[in-house]
C-alpha cells in the first residue's frame, strides 16, 4: 500500500507540470464561477431570458472548445498510436497538414455539437437558431479562434512532444474566465479587462448576448472579432511552421510518442 | 540512388553523426551496423528529412533532400519497429490511407499485390491493433512499399520477430530487389540478416563510419569467423578508431 503511494508520490514530486496541473484546475474553476456569481449577484435582473442566454452561450463556448480540442486530438491520436513519424515522412506540405486538420476538426466538432443543439429545444424550449443569420458569423469566428488555439497547442506538441499534452487540455479553460462567456467584460477587474479586450471571444459573446437581449445586431463587434482572429490565425500558422523547423533541428519528430 | 556527403549532426556539444560519406546505388542494399547510440537512427532521420543536418548534404536521385523534401518523399519510405500504424484502423484502411498520402495511382491493384506477396489476405480486414507482432511487421512493410519507393530505409525490420517470420521478410526483400529499381539502407543488429541481404556493410561508432566493405571482405580483413565477431571487435575497440 505504502509502495503504491510512493510510486505516485515520486511521480508528482519529480514533475513540476504535474504539480502545476493539480493547482491549475481548481483555481480556474473558482475564478470562472467567482465571476459568474459576482455577475448574477450584482445584476440579478439583467437578463429576462437567463436560461436562453446561458444555454446559447454554453453551446457556443462548447463549439469553440470542441473545435480546438478536435484539432489537438487529431494530433494527439497520431502521437498516442505512434504513427506520428509515418505522417511526417509522407509527402505532405505543412499547409496540406493544416488544411486537412481544419476540415477534419470541423466534421468532428459538428458530430458532437449537432445533437446538443437539437436537444436544447425539446428539453428547454430554446433554439440557438433564434440568433438568426449572425449565428453563422459567430460560429465561423469561434471556429477560426478554436483552430488558432489548436495550432498554438499543436505547435507545442511538435516542438516539445507529448509532455505538452496537458497544455492542450488546459488552454481553453484558461481563456474561459477572460472570454466573458456568461457575463459582460465590466465584471472583470480592470487589469483582466485589458487582457480580455485582446481576445475575439469577448466580442463574440458580447454580441451573442446583445442579439438575444436587445434583438439588435452590432456588426462592429463581429467585424472586430474577425480582425483579431486574422491576427491570431496568422501568428498560429507562423508558429506551426516555426515549430516544425525547430523540431527538425532538435530531432523531436523522431520517435515521437515514446 | 542515395549520396551522403560530409554529413554531420550535433545536438548541443554532442556530435551524433560526424562527417560521414557514403552512397547507395540502384538495386543495392547497404547495411548500417553499430552499437546503440552510434548514430544510425540519426543518419536515417536526416535522409528522410526528419532532421536537419548541421553540416553536409544528402542527395536522393541527385536532388538535395533539404530543397526537394516533399518531391523526394514521394519516392521514399521507411519502416521501423519504433513506429506503428493506427491500431483502430483495419489493415486495408491503413494501406488505403497511406496510398492516398503517397498519391498512389492504382490503389486497389497495389494493395492486392502487397497483400498477396506479404500474405496479408487472411487479416486484411482486421483491426491492426489486434494483430500479432509478426503480422504487424508485415503490414508495416506493406505500408513502406505502398508507393513503390526507389529509396527504402529499413530500421531493424525483423527485430523481435520469430525466426520463420524473419526469414520470410528477408526472402521477400531478396526477391523484391530483383524485381524493382530500388536502393535500400538497412540498419540492423542481426548480423546474419545483414550478411544475407547486403552487398556492402558500413560499421558505425560514435557517429563515424569506422569501416566498410562486403561482409565477406570484412570478415577476412579482421580475421574473424563471422560478421558478429567483426562487429564485436570493432564495437569493443575503444581507442582504435
Amino acid at each position: 500500500m505504502y509502495g503504491l503511494f510512493l510510486r505516485h508520490f515520486f511521480l508528482i514530486k519529480s514533475s513540476f507540470p504535474r504539480i502545476l496541473d493539480l493547482i491549475y484546475w481548481p483555481s480556474i474553476q473558482i475564478i470562472l464561477w467567482g465571476f459568474i456569481s459576482k455577475f448574477f449577484s450584482t445584476y440579478s435582473d439583467y437578463y429576462n431570458n437567463t436560461v436562453g442566454i446561458i444555454l446559447t452561450c454554453a453551446i457556443l463556448y462548447d463549439f469553440l472548445f470542441r473545435s480546438s480540442i478536435s484539432f489537438n486530438m487529431l494530433f494527439l491520436e497520431e502521437i498516442w498510436s505512434r504513427n506520428f513519424t509515418n505522417l511526417f515522412i509522407a509527402p505532405m506540405k505543412i499547409s496540406e497538414i493544416i488544411i486537412s486538420l481544419v476540415f477534419t476538426a470541423l466534421i468532428r466538432t459538428l458530430i458532437g455539437l449537432v445533437p446538443a443543439i437539437l436537444l436544447t429545444s425539446p428539453l428547454f424550449g430554446i433554439s440557438i437558431l433564434n440568433l438568426g443569420v449572425p449565428l453563422f458569423f459567430l460560429f465561423l469566428s469561434l471556429y477560426i479562434f478554436g483552430i488558432t488555439l489548436g495550432l498554438f497547442v499543436s505547435s507545442g506538441l511538435i516542438r516539445f512532444g507529448p509532455s505538452f499534452e496537458n497544455i492542450a487540455w488546459s488552454s481553453l479553460f484558461l481563456l474561459a474566465p477572460l472570454g466573458c462567456i456568461y457575463y459582460p467584460i465590466e465584471i472583470l477587474p480592470e487589469f483582466f479587462q485589458i487582457l480580455a479586450k485582446g481576445l475575439p471571444l469577448v466580442y463574440i459573446f458580447d454580441e451573442t448576448r446583445n442579439i438575444l437581449v436587445n434583438n439588435f445586431v452590432n456588426f462592429e463587434n463581429i467585424l472586430y472579432a474577425f480582425y483579431l482572429n486574422a491576427i491570431y490565425l496568422s501568428i498560429g500558422i507562423s508558429l506551426f511552421y516555426f515549430s516544425f523547423s525547430k523540431a527538425r533541428k532538435k530531432g523531436s519528430l523522431i520517435n515521437m510518442g515514446e | 540512388m542515395i549520396e551522403v556527403i560530409n554529413l554531420s549532426k550535433s545536438f548541443q556539444n554532442n556530435k551524433a553523426v560526424n562527417n560521414i560519406n557514403f552512397d547507395i546505388g540502384e538495386n543495392e542494399i547497404i547495411g548500417l551496423l553499430g552499437p546503440n547510440g552510434c548514430g544510425k537512427t540519426t543518419t536515417i532521420a536526416m535522409i528522410l528529412g526528419l532532421l536537419k543536418p548541421t553540416k553536409g548534404k544528402i542527395l536522393i536521385n541527385k536532388k538535395n533532400i533539404e530543397n526537394h523534401r516533399i518531391e523526394l518523399l514521394h519516392k521514399m519510405n521507411f519502416i521501423s519497429p519504433y513506429i506503428e500504424l493506427p491500431k483502430k484502423l483495419t489493415v486495408k484502411q491503413n494501406l488505403i490511407v497511406y496510398a492516398k498520402l503517397y498519391n498512389v495511382k492504382n490503389i486497389d491493384q497495389q494493395i492486392e499485390y502487397l497483400s498477396s506477396a506479404l500474405r496479408l489476405d487472411k487479416f486484411i480486414n482486421r483491426l491492426t491493433g489486434e494483430l500479432s507482432s509478426g503480422q504487424k511487421n508485415r503490414v508495416s512493410l506493406a505500408k513502406s512499399l505502398i508507393n513503390n519507393p526507389s529509396v527504402l530505409l529499413l530500421d531493424e525490420p525483423t527485430a523481435s520477430l520469430d525466426p520463420e517470420t524473419g526469414n520470410f521478410i528477408r526472402s521477400f526483400l531478396e526477391d523484391y530487389i530483383k524485381q524493382k529499381k530500388i536502393s535500400i539502407l538497412l540498419a540492423s543488429h542481426n548480423m546474419e540478416e545483414v550478411k544475407r541481404l547486403c552487398t556492402s556493410v558500413m560499421m558505425m561508432k560514435n557517429g563515424k563510419i569506422i569501416d566498410r566493405g562486403a561482409p565477406s571482405e570484412l570478415i577476412k580483413k579482421h580475421g574473424r569467423k563471422n560478421l558478429e565477431e567483426v562487429f564485436l571487435k570493432l564495437a569493443r575497440a575503444e581507442h582504435e578508431f
